[in-house]
């Protein structure tokens, strides 16, 4: 079950011919596929097309009714090798998955599929996570579509667009045999917006007729000879297949005057940003209509030569809209203009930054620069000098802010378990940390400030393998459960029992694939009635021959998480010691249980509601507890007591009584400021009745001691 | 030709809030306005893992719907935002930073509360964030701010965030729509949620129209000490101990000088409540004797701060925090009224209490007659042995009659208090620091208040404790090169904030290096 439901929304997907479709990109996406009768999607989970497989995993009716086949692939690597289904068969295929670092995953299976080429439509969606809010390393998927020859597209950032672009994709794909790259840029994906829509197809052939009636083409296999024709194959017949259908579809777009002193070439996905720029500078309006001849690559590979030079002849400089580096499109452009002995100047990384996204301030002022120096009778006065006016002088917020990184959510249950982490270092010293990609990557930052590496998906304890050696300390790598049987089951346990590596491997095990959004994976504990899942870590890392393997069933017991490491740093015993520490993600289990206590409240069914509190008296205001925790309910408050200098721990209504306040404050034997409150929704008449009790006899002996002292009443804090 | 005039029909609003507050949903609301409406709208935002409690930022342009799909952005950009909606305050201060606030044009709508960062809540000291250089750069950023304590507003209503910021867009009347189409957004779906989301609306919506900047609450600054004692009516107990309470308020007023009442006044309440009126007597002679040696060294001309800052620190050394001070607290009157009133708990509920505690042999044996407890701590051995069956967490449910009893009985051990080791050992540490700190202010006036200010240092409870004491000695060791120098108590100051910097005090051994090479 995902962090997020589409149920109501998928509902337009059935929306038939001529309708209007209003939301996310990721369902138009969703939308278009079937309008293209797509016979099998596959992907794994990533932002920003997380929201796409749950968009497909809660479309599973429908997608049903068609007769559309939805894998919810393992890896990006699976997802990839899917589309084999295309090859020999007329059947149109797409998968997704996060860019770039699905697609290096990927590649393996991407390569192959390019060499053999496809028959049936194939469509690799590709989530491109960069610039700001990005979470993974600044790389391009460009480099993979010009390696592995697979067409690349990259609309502009409209729903129409989009919706085209999955159309046309297929086509292009079918016509030149060749496998075709959508890339969705990250705010695209959750962009809202409205496109006019087609009705659902069913697949011309089903998967079924495929098994039933199997194909067989040797020249089709990647092994010598036929992967030697391939290569000819791609240049001689494929490549100019795509051009033709690129030119003959105009799947690139022209704007503006088709002659001007100078143009802007520039790719789909930076279209509207462009064009911001030119509507600021008064050279275009929010209908399109600019000044500045325009040649909008929808298509970033391959390019066109002859609509390129035909663009650039007739103009003294053109300008190449290229984010990201190396500057790939620039470059080739650079090329074409050398070979056709053209002498159009040309820019692109200057006066754009080689590195960085091109945001609203970047764009403004990299295109305003190329006008100033080669069209300057284009600007305003002001643009051609700009004269800033003297902004009142803000005061520098820079110190005043606080950077505010994310990190685990309230009632994290990955929180205890670094804190446990923390406090066996603190009684046997640091050691190597080797992190992985995950939620539990915050730990790299305050409070627990733990681990040194990132290597990839799953890759956290194979990033640690070459410490396989005798020494006083042993390391300790860290993976989630997602990274586990995404690669981490082979690449790191099988791998660490083969070579006897003697290091400590954390699996945190949180019942999803939680920094996703929650999506299920084979350890899930959740009902999901069309995946097989409760398979458990332990029988699986007992497979492949671990040996020492503990299970901590309740990660938030501090305590035990703590003498759990310990012992696994200190025994005498040899071979990885593989610790599996699970609690289920508090946002998704939240998610479950919070509707249904209220709605048992609401019913007058007895419940109890926990939550934690501190008593403000006992707490000195230290703060050693939010050293071990950081959780967003444990926030600290200024007493209204002029005998206190700091500001005590207090705990908000957001508490969801996880139980790490308690835990940390036992474990590390910090204070007895924690407390729990748990209260009785609708009692029944024994809670009453012993309630009562209780509260007499309490009240009887605070009357006798509060009669015999000076007692200063309550005061409310 | 391109229409020039068109673009100034857009309006660009960025959303800028803490991953799980509900960005998210109001952007949605936002656009559904918009387009209930007649207008196109397009948001955009960058969840991925921002959303697990970092900054995030939404942004929504809208237009008038004309011919075909305008040409919108899909970020934000410095200088082109028409209003800016932050859920906490420092995201406003982070919008301004940005420059997606601007005086030509921006209308900042901000709750003016707080969701501390783990940055600020970690520090030993006080790490809390000054609001104070963000409202007035809101105001100087801004062509309009309006800020309110939203987050509040939308509590008390039983909602989130999401509804009282979208309130307060609706009372800004920045949006060229009715206030009943946004009330529609909000009460879309029905139920009990949409019930306390409208209301939360309604709250957003009055604030900002009565908003002004001062509407901050004063988080980061000192407490203000009270100008009025609190008023005694509350006040219960014994006869004669009252006789004494009005007899300390006779001599407060009689003995001691204006500046040093109100904290006097605390610290008594402090130290009585901690123990008995005897306790509170010794209290006020450890002052009056405090009090004319300030006055003998010239206390008059420096508004006697010496005494105010011993008055406030001997009060807290006084009652350093036992076991049984842990005990009394935990099963008083009060307390039990606290938990009712924060946890809600009403006739029709009944409360269960959980305590966590893990006591050590040390603290055992600070409870036990000072020869005995010294016997044991002397003898490694047998405390070894038996911190074995102590040294435990022990989560215990004081609502039971057991455990309360357990605790009340430990609670009551206030009687043989002044018997314990762990009094006898504070004592000796008050007598020196006060010896240190009146020898050093007959030579240093202010060098002697900044000795008595480093007790700010000692807090927490077992190694927490230990740390505290340590960073206390250590600021203390520089006292031999300091002294002499003009600039002597800026220095200790400076120490004692170094050494609140960070857990280990690395801070404070930098600041340490610093001074020997003076």
């Amino acid at each position: 079950m995902a962090e997020r439901s589409f149920a109501k929304e998928v509902q337009q997907l059935r929306i038939g011919e001529g309708e209007e479709f209003r939301g996310e990109g990721i369902l138009a996406v969703t939308k278009a596929l079937l309008e293209c009768g797509v016979g099998y999607v596959g992907g794994y989970q990533g932002a920003p097309i997380s929201h796409l497989m749950d968009v497909l995993a809660d479309a599973q009716d429908i997608l049903g009714e068609l007769g559309v086949h939805f894998e919810a692939s393992a890896s990006e690597a699976t997802a990839a090798a899917t589309l084999a289904a295309s090859v020999h068969y007329p059947i149109r295929g797409a998968v997704t998955f996060k860019s770039t670092v699905g697609t290096n995953v990927a590649s393996d299976a991407l390569a192959n599929l390019a060499s053999g080429g496809v028959t049936g439509g194939a469509l690799i969606i590709v989530g491109e996570d960069y610039g700001e809010g990005a979470s993974i390393m600044q790389e391009r998927s460009h480099a993979f579509a010009m390696k592995s020859q697979i067409w690349l597209l990259d609309p502009r950032p409209n729903l129409e667009m989009i919706v085209k672009s999955v159309r046309e994709g297929f086509e292009l794909s079918e016509v030149s045999n060749t496998p075709v790259m959508l890339e969705l840029r990250i705010r695209s994906c959750h962009m809202h917006g409205r496109f006019t829509a087609q009705a659902n197809q069913k697949p011309k052939m089903s998967l079924a007729e495929a098994l039933e009636n199997p194909k067989r083409d040797l020249n089709r296999i990647v092994l010598p000879p036929a992967s030697f024709l391939h290569e000819k194959e791609k240049i001689e017949q494929r490549w100019p297949a795509a051009v033709k259908f690129i030119r003959e579809r105009k799947l690139n777009e022209h704007f503006g005057p088709e002659v001007g002193k100078v143009g802007i070439v520039l790719q789909g996905g930076m279209y509207n940003s462009v064009m911001r720029a030119l509507q600021r500078l008064g050279l275009a309006d929010i209908r399109g209509n600019t000044d500045v001849p325009l040649y909008v690559l929808n298509v970033t590979y391959p390019l066109v030569d002859e609509e390129f030079l035909e663009f650039a002849r007739t103009k003294d400089a053109v300008l190449v809209v290229e984010e990201g580096q190396p500057n790939h499109i620039e470059q080739a452009f650079g090329a074409m203009l050398h070979n056709a002995g053209v002498d159009t100047k040309l820019f692109g990384k200057d006066p754009f930054p080689m590195a960085g996204e091109y945001t609203g301030a970047v764009m403004l002022s990299a295109i305003r620069a190329f006008l100033r120096d080669q069209a300057g009778g284009l600007l305003s006065d002001k643009d051609r000098a700009p004269n800033e006016p003297e902004a009142p002088l803000v005061p520098d917020l820079s110190k005043a802010v606080p950077p505010r990184p994310p990190g685990f959510c309230t009632g994290c249950p990955e929180r205890p378990i670094f804190a446990g982490l923390k406090l066996a270092q603190e009684e046997l010293g640091e050691h190597h940390i080797a992190a992985d990609i995950g939620c539990h990557l915050f730990s790299i930052m305050p409070p627990f400030n733990l681990g040194s590496s990132t290597m990839g998906y799953g890759l956290g304890p194979a990033s640690a393998s070459a410490f396989n050696v005798e020494a006083k300390k042993r390391p300790i790598s860290v993976m989630g459960d997602g990274g586990f049987w995404h690669n981490g089951l082979n690449s790191g346990i099988t791998n660490a029992v083969f070579n006897k590596h003697d290091g400590v491997i954390l699996i945190v095990d949180n019942y999803y694939s939680a920094a996703t959004g929650g999506q299920d994976i084979p350890s899930s504990r959740a009902v999901n009635r069309s995946r097989s899942t409760s398979h458990p870590i332990t029988d699986a890392v007992r497979g492949v021959g671990a040996k020492w393997v503990r299970h901590i069933d309740r990660t938030y017991d501090v305590t035990k998480v703590r003498d759990t490491f310990r012992e696994a740093l200190t025994t005498a015993e040899k071979g990885p010691k593989i610790i599996v520490a699970s609690s289920e993600c508090m946002l998704n289990r939240q998610r479950r249980e919070r509707p249904l206590l209220a709605k048992a409240i609401g019913e007058g069914k007895r419940s109890v509601k926990p939550r934690f509190g501190v008593d403000e008296d006992v707490c000195t205001g230290d703060h050693a507890c939010m050293r071990l925790s950081g959780c967003p309910s444990l926030s600290v408050k200024r007493l209204d007591d002029p005998l206190r200098d700091d500001p005590v721990a207090a705990i908000d209504e957001s508490c969801v009584a996880c139980g790490n306040c308690g835990e940390v404050a036992d474990a590390a034997v910090l204070c007895p400021s924690f407390y729990r409150a748990d209260v009785i929704h609708n009692p029944g008449w024994w809670d009453r009745f012993v309630g009562r009790r209780r509260a007499g006899f309490r009240n009887w002996l605070q009357r006798r001691r509060d009669a015999r002292r000076l007692a200063f009443g309550f005061k409310a804090a | 030709m391109p229409d020039a005039t068109q673009k100034d029909q857009i309006i660009k609003l960025a959303v800028l809030a803490v991953g799980g507050q509900g960005g998210g949903v109001i952007t949605d609301w936002i656009v559904d306005v918009a387009e209930s409406n007649g207008w196109y709208a397009q948001s955009t935002s960058v969840p991925g893992v921002a959303q697990r409690t970092g900054a995030t930022i939404y942004y929504v342009e809208m237009v008038p719907e004309g011919d075909g799909t305008p040409v919108l952005a899909l970020m934000p950009a410095p200088g082109d935002v028409d209003i800016v909606l932050a859920s906490e305050l420092m995201e406003a201060g982070r919008a301004i930073q940005r420059g997606l606030v601007t005086p030509d044009r921006t209308t900042l709508i901000s709750s003016t509360d707080r969701t501390l960062a783990v940055m600020e809540k970690v520090e030993p000291g006080s790490g809390i964030g000054d609001p104070e250089p963000i409202l007035e750069a809101a105001r100087i950023a801004s062509k309009r701010f309006l800020g309110a304590g939203l987050d509040r507003l939308a509590a008390r209503n039983g909602s989130i965030i999401s509804a009282s910021l979208f309130g307060a867009l609706a009372g800004a009347g920045v949006l060229p729509f009715p206030r009943e189409s946004f009330e529609k957004t909000v009460g879309a779906g029905g139920g009990k949620r949409a019930e306390a989301s409208l209301r939360a609306f309604h709250a957003g919506f009055e604030a900002v129209q009565q908003a002004s900047a001062e509407g901050a609450q004063g988080f980061g600054e000192e407490p203000e000490v009270p100008d009025a004692p609190v008023s005694d009516d509350q006040l219960t107990g014994p006869e004669e101990d009252l006789r004494a309470w009005s007899g300390f308020m006779e001599r407060l007023e009689l003995d001691f000088p204006s500046e040093a009442k109100a904290m006097l006044r605390a610290g008594l309440e402090k130290v009585v409540d901690y123990q008995d009126v005897d306790y509170g007597r010794e209290y006020m002679e450890r002052l009056k004797g405090l009090y004319g040696f300030d006055a003998a060294n010239g206390g008059a001309t420096k508004g006697y701060r010496f005494t105010v800052e011993a008055a406030k620190y001997v009060a807290n050394a006084m009652t350093y925090d036992d076991v049984i001070r842990v005990a009394d607290l935990k099963t008083r009157a009060s307390r039990f009224q606290r938990v009712e009133t924060e946890m809600g708990v009403g006739g029709a509920q009944v409360l269960q209490v959980t305590e966590f505690m893990h006591p050590r042999i040390e603290e055992v044996c600070g409870t036990m007659p000072a020869g005995l407890g010294r016997f044991i701590m002397n003898r490694p051995g047998l405390s070894g042995a038996l911190d074995r069956i102590v040294n435990k967490g022990r989560h215990v449910r004081t609502d039971t009659v057991r455990w309360f009893l357990a605790l009340y009985f430990v609670g009551g051990l206030r009687r043989i208090r002044r018997r314990t080791l762990r009094h006898q050992i504070e004592v000796a540490h008050l007598d020196e620091w006060l010896d240190l700190a009146r020898e050093t202010m007959t030579r240093d006036y202010d060098l002697g208040v900044e000795v008595l200010r480093c007790r700010r240092l000692i807090k927490g409870y077992s190694d927490t404790h230990v740390r505290g004491q340590s960073k206390f000695d250590r600021v203390l060791s520089a006292l031999p090169d300091l002294s002499g120098r003009d600039d002597a108590a800026a220095w200790l100051h400076r120490l004692i904030e170094a050494a609140l910097k960070d857990e280990k005090g690395e801070m404070l051994d930098g600041a340490l290096k610093t001074i020997k090479t003076l």
